[in-house]
C-alpha cells in the first residue's frame, strides 16, 4: 500500500500542459503569481481568471481534483478574509456593537480571497502536471546561472531527486519497524500527546540508523558508477525547448502585457 | 584482467573517543590472477574478507600493502581511478540502496551520464543493457514496484551500460528469494558467455559457484583453497572445516562414497549424480 504513494500530487494524464517543458511551467507559474498582484481591478481578475481557466481546461486535470487541494488552505483563507474584513479602518458600512465592517475592508477581503485562490490553484496546477523529477530538472536548469556565485545547483537538485526516490523506501521501512515494535507491545496510539511523542523514540532511532546506512551504501554505489559531481556530466533526458514551449512563452508574455495594461486602467 | 600482488588491507578499530583499539587485517597476503572472460567465484563465510577484497577491484578501497592492477592500471594511480571504475563495474548486496533513478531507464542511464556519454548513445546503451538482462518491458516502471530480483537485474543493466570489461558482484543474491536468485545468476552467466565480460561473483551460496571457471575460498583474509569447482568440492571435509557447506548432491555423493559406494569425488549436479549411479548399476 505504501509503495503506491504519489509524491507531490502529480495527476497522470495526456495533455499539452503535461508535455510542456518544466522550465516553461515554473516560469509560467511565477509570471502568473506576479500578474495577480499587478492587477488591481475587476477586469484584471477576470483576465487572470480566464487565463487560469484556459490552462486548467488544457491540462485535462478534473476541476474537482484541483479544488481538493483547496480544502487544506480553507482555514487560512478564512482567517485572512476575517482579519481584513474587520480590522481595516475606513468608511463603515454597518456596525454591530464594536465590530464594524468598512467599505475598504470588504474590498480588500474579497481581493485577498481571490488572489489566494488563484495563487493556490495556479501553483497546484504546476505540481499536478509535472512529475517531481521533471520539476527538479527544470529547477536545476533555471538556477544554473547561480553556479557563477558558487551555489551548488547540481548537488542540490541531485539531493532532491535522491530524497524523492527514498521517501517511499523509508516509509515502507517505518511501517516495518512500527509493526516489529508493536509485535513487542509498543504503543503508538494511546496516551497523551507527549506520551505518544515519547513512544516514537524507539521508532525513530532505528529509522535514523538505517537511513544513514542506506546513505553510505548509496554513496558507495554512486562512486562505483563513476559519479563525481556535475562536472563533465551529460544528460540522458536533456531539457530542450520545442515549438510548443516557444508558443507557451509567447502566450505568457502576452498575458503579462495584458495584465499590466489592464492593471493601469481605472474603473 | 585483475591481478593482486601480496595484497594486504588493514583497518583500524577505534573506541568511542577515537582512540585506536586495535588493527584488523581484513585481507592478508592475497595473490589472485583473473584472466579476461573468466567466470570467477569467491567463497567465504561472513567476515572472511571477501567483500573487502572485492572493493579493492574497483578502487573503492586502497591496499595497505601490495598492489591491485586492473587491466594494467594500478588502483593507487589517482588519475586512472575513473577509468578503473568504468572497466570494473560493481553490483552490491542491497538492491534498494544502489538504484539512484526514479524510473528504471533513468537509473540505467546514470553511469553513462557520469561518464559524459552523448545523449543519443546513452539511449542506445540503455536499450541494449535492459535487453541483455531481459528487463526491457519494465523500462518506464518505478524501481519501488519491482521485486528484489528485478531490481538487482536493473542494477546489473546499470553497470553493463558503462561497457565494463569486468563485473564484480558482491553477494548480489543475499537478499533475494530463490527465484530472484536464479534470475540474477542466469543474467550473470549470460553476460559471461554471450558478451564475454569477466564476472567475479562473491557469494556464500554453494549452488551458485558450480558453473564458475575457478573458485577461490577465503577464510580470515587468506585464500585457503583455489581451483575448479570440481577440485574444490572434492574436499568436503576441508570445506566443513572452513564452515562452508557443499551442494546437497555433492554431500550425498560424498556420504555414499564414505559408506562404501565407488563414486568419484566432486559431483556437482543432479544429472551427473544420476549418470554415475546408472554406471554403478551396470
Amino acid at each position: 500500500m505504501l509503495r503506491d504513494i504519489t509524491l507531490g500530487q502529480y495527476y497522470r494524464t495526456e495533455s499539452v500542459i503535461h508535455k510542456l517543458d518544466p522550465r516553461v511551467k515554473i516560469v509560467g507559474t511565477f509570471v502568473f503569481l506576479v500578474a495577480i498582484f499587478i492587477v488591481n481591478n475587476v477586469l484584471g481578475y477576470v483576465v487572470a481568471g480566464l487565463f487560469l481557466a484556459m490552462n486548467i481546461k488544457l491540462s485535462n486535470v478534473p476541476v474537482k481534483f484541483i479544488f481538493r487541494g483547496m480544502k487544506s488552505i480553507f482555514f487560512l483563507l478564512m482567517i485572512s478574509v476575517v482579519f481584513n474584513l474587520f480590522l481595516t479602518p475606513g468608511e463603515p458600512i454597518f456596525t454591530v456593537w464594536k465590530i464594524k465592517i468598512t467599505d475598504e475592508g470588504l474590498k480588500i477581503a474579497i481581493k485577498m480571497a481571490i488572489r489566494l485562490v488563484f495563487l493556490i490553484t495556479g501553483s497546484s496546477l504546476m505540481t499536478l502536471t509535472t512529475t517531481p523529477n521533471n520539476l527538479t530538472d527544470g529547477l536545476e536548469s533555471l538556477l544554473n546561472p547561480l553556479k557563477l556565485v558558487h551555489v551548488p545547483v547540481h548537488e542540490i537538485s541531485m539531493m532532491m531527486s535522491i530524497a524523492l526516490r527514498f521517501i517511499p523506501i523509508l516509509l515502507e521501512e517505518t511501517d516495518k519497524i512500527m509493526k516489529a515494535q508493536m509485535a513487542r507491545c509498543a504503543d503508538f496510539e494511546s496516551g497523551s500527546l507527549i506520551n505518544r511523542a515519547k513512544n516514537m523514540v524507539p521508532l525513530l532511532v532505528p529509522l535514523f540508523i538505517s537511513a544513514f546506512r542506506r546513505a553510505m551504501d548509496l554513496a558507495m554505489a554512486m562512486e562505483a558508477r563513476c559519479y563525481r559531481g556535475g562536472e563533465g556530466r551529460t544528460k540522458m533526458k536533456p531539457l530542450v525547448y520545442c515549438s510548443r514551449d516557444r508558443v507557451a512563452y509567447a502566450v505568457l508574455v502576452l498575458f503579462l502585457i495584458i495584465c499590466i495594461v489592464v492593471g493601469r486602467l481605472k474603473f | 584482467m585483475i591481478r593482486t600482488d601480496k595484497l594486504v588491507f588493514e583497518y583500524i578499530r577505534r573506541d568511542e573517543e577515537g582512540n585506536v583499539e586495535g588493527i584488523t587485517r581484513a585481507v592478508d597476503d592475497v595473490n589472485l590472477d583473473v584472466r579476461p572472460g573468466q567466470f570467477i567465484a569467491i567463497l567465504g563465510h561472513n567476515g572472511s574478507g571477501k567483500s573487502t577484497l572485492a572493493k579493492h577491484f574497483n578502487a573503492l578501497l586502497y591496499p595497505t600493502e601490495g598492489d591491485v592492477t586492473v587491466d594494467g592500471m594500478n588502483t593507487r594511480d589517482a588519475e586512472k581511478i575513473w577509468e578503473i571504475r568504468q572497466e570494473a563495474g560493481m553490483i552490491f548486496q542491497n538492491p534498494d540502496n544502489q538504484i539512484i533513478g526514479q524510473v528504471v531507464e533513468e537509473d540505467v542511464g546514470f553511469g553513462p551520464e557520469n561518464m559524459g556519454v552523448p545523449t543519443e548513445e546513452i539511449w542506445e546503451r540503455v536499450d541494449e543493457s535492459l535487453r541483455a538482462v531481459n528487463m526491457l518491458d519494465f523500462r518506464k516502471s518505478s524501481p519501488n514496484h519491482l521485486s528484489g530480483g528485478q531490481k538487482q537485474r536493473v542494477s546489473i543493466a546499470g553497470v553493463i551500460a558503462m561497457h565494463p570489461k569486468c563485473i564484480i558482484m558482491d553477494e548480489p543474491t543475499a537478499m533475494l528469494d530463490p527465484n530472484g536468485r536464479k534470475d540474477v545468476i542466469r543474467a550473470a552467466r549470460a553476460l559471461n558467455s554471450v558478451e564475454g565480460i569477466t564476472v567475479i561473483l562473491i557469494t556464500h551460496y554453494m549452488e551458485e559457484v558450480i558453473y564458475a571457471d575457478k573458485v577461490f575460498v577465503m577464510d580470515k583474509g587468506h585464500v585457503e583453497m583455489q581451483g575448479t569447482p570440481k577440485e574444490i568440492f572434492s574436499q568436503v571435509d576441508k570445506l566443513k572445516e572452513l564452515r562452508l557447506g557443499v551442494p546437497q548432491v555433492t554431500l550425498l555423493a560424498h556420504e555414499l562414497k564414505k559408506s562404501g559406494l565407488p563414486l568419484p569425488d566432486g559431483i556437482l549436479t543432479k544429472e551427473e549424480f544420476v549418470e554415475e549411479l546408472k554406471k554403478l548399476k551396470r
